[in-house]
């Protein structure tokens, strides 16, 4: 899952620039990746390939800022009954 | 309005007429009436015409004074009936009835300050042969544009880049200082140009060449000095003011029309010349297929109340697509929008119907502060003097109601993509620090010989540099203003969507709102007038009530938008210079852009993931520099074209 996400965040906001790293743990935000517009392609995503739901009181940078925050946010939510597609 | 064009060879050689006359054929469009040349002892003047104020007796250059001045002008002024009745009193014969004539006895009387009696807009240059000068002017804000080059012991002006990039000796090499302006602020910063060579004259200044030294100086600059006036007393001398610099802009000798946007400002102006006028009005708008951009209704309630004559164009997004090489080529910069493009179009309107001057409502939202982004900065202010505030942040509802997923993002966010911090609000440029820094993150598409190029380079601290004392003891909302009207209006709204788009057409605008007398009481009033609360343009609203139709004065402002990327990446558009141009090997050979990233944006569209403004100002910023280097720089024939320089 890790590697769908930064593939993910690679292709959408990095575009492939190879000079640019992001570690697990680096923050969406302050690496300056994601804007307002980019917070909904992240979500629209998310929703979309691990067929999930995402409420609106879970918007928030402790799920999504950083690809391991954005991973346990995804295991949590689909441990939580809502299954997983490959 | 016309184009100018002219060369002084400080070392007396030529200029030879074919290259003026071929400087001045690069922008015969601006002036397809007419065409005159002048040359003496290394001087050239030339000029190309489209007639509107005395149309027998204006052939320009134009001479006075036995031939020791001679001038080449682009432009109006307005108030010229009431000067030429004062000059006539002081015992002055004119030869002609037309505002150029105008100039140059205010000039002969005045000299150079004969610029501060002037109510217009304008572009010229004056050769005083018995001083041995040249006196180069522009219009307050900027309406008209005015560009030179030194270049080999040869000074050139123009009114368009075009015509000075005939002349063999100006490169045309970019210039990545201004790429970066425009990446950043959306427009270049004068005396800037996207070409290394060529500098563009800054609205409010003249110029003087004499004795082999060029000098620029300001004769005018916007001040907020606050007045103390009631609402009643305002809206009383508002009105008086605007009726008047709508009267002064229907002096034509060819009969006058206007745009119609469906918004509060082009129904004021077209509202005020009906109240003027009698007779048929006929009135020019842009709609769009798409609903989310188009404004139709609120056009055809206008005609209804006004009975105007109503010509449309409506805009698809291919169509779009189809003219953006040509918008570009009349541009001549990059642009991040696609909303020069419909603007054209729009000209091509007035011109198919035999109109050759319009007016139009620009210039209201900078001067009355019609902008979200003055709503936006008065919102950001008021949540950081109480950054724990949870009810603060939901204003901004007010100002995006279609991002509703926007506000349900977490204050964390929205501090962060609004720059919300108590240091954030002590910079000088708060206003305007989410969109700049918004736009600066198209930066990572530069190469790496552009971005090595830029290391040291700052836009941002360069123009704080340049900023008038004043400017810092301005309150946040005068600020924003300020900035506004120095870099978006003049470098965006008034030439890359303004002069460019009409002249490409031959047709000229008039900007009411950009009146000196109403710009001069509008930076005086109390910021409450102008916006109250969160209610933009206040006092111009109340002063709109019983003259326009009650859901226009009331509608909440629609700034113009137009369809964005989709009108070039659809399947259906095919346009196969967008792929030509943005393919990894053109994009590799004209250097400025990272094609892998390029690649990945297009293919980012492609899958239909690319939604935000991020990311539509990208494409548009990369296809339209890669366009000006295809025509401006490797030469090639403009897709669409029918001219080339």
């Amino acid at each position: 899952m890790q590697h769908e996400l930064l593939k993910f965040i690679q292709e959408n906001f990095m575009f492939g620039l190879d000079n640019f790293e992001l570690s697990p743990d680096d923050s969406l935000i302050e690496r300056g990746l994601i804007d307002s517009t980019g917070v909904l392609e992240l979500i629209a995503f998310l929703e979309q390939k691990y067929v999930i739901k995402i409420e609106d009181s879970e918007l928030v940078p402790e799920n999504l800022d950083s690809i391991n925050a954005l991973t346990r946010f995804i295991e949590r939510k689909t441990r939580t009954g809502v299954h997983t597609c490959n | 309005m016309c184009g100018i064009a002219g060369i002084w060879d400080l070392h007396g050689r030529g200029p030879e007429p074919r290259l003026l006359n071929r400087m001045i054929q690069a922008i015969r469009h601006r002036g397809p009436d007419d065409v005159g040349i002048h040359t003496e002892d290394g001087v050239g003047l030339a000029h190309a015409r489209l007639s509107i104020i005395d149309l027998a007796g204006g052939h320009q250059p134009m001479s006075a004074d036995n031939g020791a001045l001679w001038i080449t002008f682009n432009g109006e002024i307005f108030n010229y009936l009431e000067l030429r009745s004062e000059l006539v009193r002081k015992g002055v014969r004119f030869a002609t009835n037309s505002d150029t004539e105008v100039i140059l006895q205010q000039y002969r009387l005045r000299g150079e300050r004969c610029v501060e009696d002037f109510e217009g807009q304008w572009a010229f240059a004056i050769w005083d042969a018995r001083q041995g000068k040249l006196f180069l002017s522009r219009d307050r804000l900027g309406v008209r544009p005015l560009f030179y080059a030194t270049r080999e012991g040869r000074f050139a002006f123009a009114s368009e880049i075009k015509a000075l990039l005939v002349i063999p000796e100006i490169s045309r090499q970019l210039n990545p200082a201004a790429l970066d302006q425009i990446f950043t602020f959306w427009s270049s910063v004068p005396p800037a140009t996207i070409f290394r060579d060529v500098h563009e004259l800054p609205p409010g200044s003249s110029m003087t060449l004499q004795d082999g030294e060029l000098k620029t100086y300001r004769y005018w600059q916007p001040d907020y000095v606050e007045e103390p006036m009631s609402e009643d007393q305002a809206g009383e001398r508002l009105m008086v003011l605007l009726e008047d610099a709508v009267r002064l802009r229907l002096r034509a000798n060819v009969p006058v029309g206007t745009y119609v946007s469906g918004g509060l400002d082009s129904a004021i102006v077209t509202a005020l010349v009906r109240r003027i006028t009698s007779g048929p009005l006929q009135a020019f708008s842009i709609s769009f297929d798409d609903p989310e951009f188009d404004e139709a209704s609120y056009q055809e309630e206008l005609s209804r109340s006004l009975e105007l004559e109503r010509h449309e164009i409506r805009c698809s997004p291919h169509m779009i697509g189809q003219v953006f090489p040509e918008t570009v080529w009349h541009a001549e910069r990059p642009i991040l929008r696609t909303a020069p493009a419909p603007l054209y179009l729009l000209a091509k309107l007035v011109r198919d119907n035999n109109y050759k001057v319009v007016l139009t409502g620009e210039g209201s939202d900078e001067m009355f502060g019609g902008y979200d982004i003055f709503k936006e900065a008065k919102i950001r202010a008021y949540w950081a003097s109480r950054l724990d505030s949870t009810r603060r942040p939901k204003l901004l509802e007010r100002l995006y109601p279609y991002l509703p997923k926007l506000q349900l993002q977490s204050p964390t966010y929205l501090k962060s993509f609004f720059r919300v911090s108590a240091e954030e609000a002590a910079d000088p440029f708060f206003s305007h620090l989410p969109r700049w820094e918004l736009t600066s993150k198209l930066k990572a598409f530069f190469s790496d010989t552009i971005k090595d190029e830029l290391k040291s380079n700052s836009s941002k601290s360069q123009l704080e540099l340049s900023l008038p004392v004043s400017f810092f003891g301005w309150d946040a909302f005068r600020r924003a203003q300020y900035l506004e009207s120095l870099l978006l209006m003049p470098g965006y709204i008034l030439s890359a969507q303004g002069d460019r788009m009409a002249m490409a057409h031959g047709v000229e605008a008039r900007f009411p709102f950009l009146d000196s007398r109403v710009v001069r009481l509008a930076n005086s009033l109390p910021v409450p007038l102008k916006m109250k609360v969160l209610n933009e343009k206040y006092i111009l609203k109340q002063c709109a009530r019983g003259l326009i139709p009650e859901s226009i004065r009331k509608r909440h402002k629609q700034p113009y938008r137009a369809p964005e990327a989709a009108s070039f990446l659809s399947k259906a558009s095919g346009l196969e210079y967008v792929d030509e141009l943005l393919n990894p090997e053109h994009v590799r050979k004209s250097g400025i852009f990272n094609p892998t990233a390029v690649q990945n944006l297009i293919a980012k569209f492609r899958r239909g993931q690319a939604i935000g403004i991020k990311d539509n100002m990208a494409f548009l910023g990369i296809l339209s520099t890669q366009l000006v280097v295809h025509q401006f720089i490797n030469r090639q024939e403009s897709y669409n074209a029918t001219r080339i320089a």
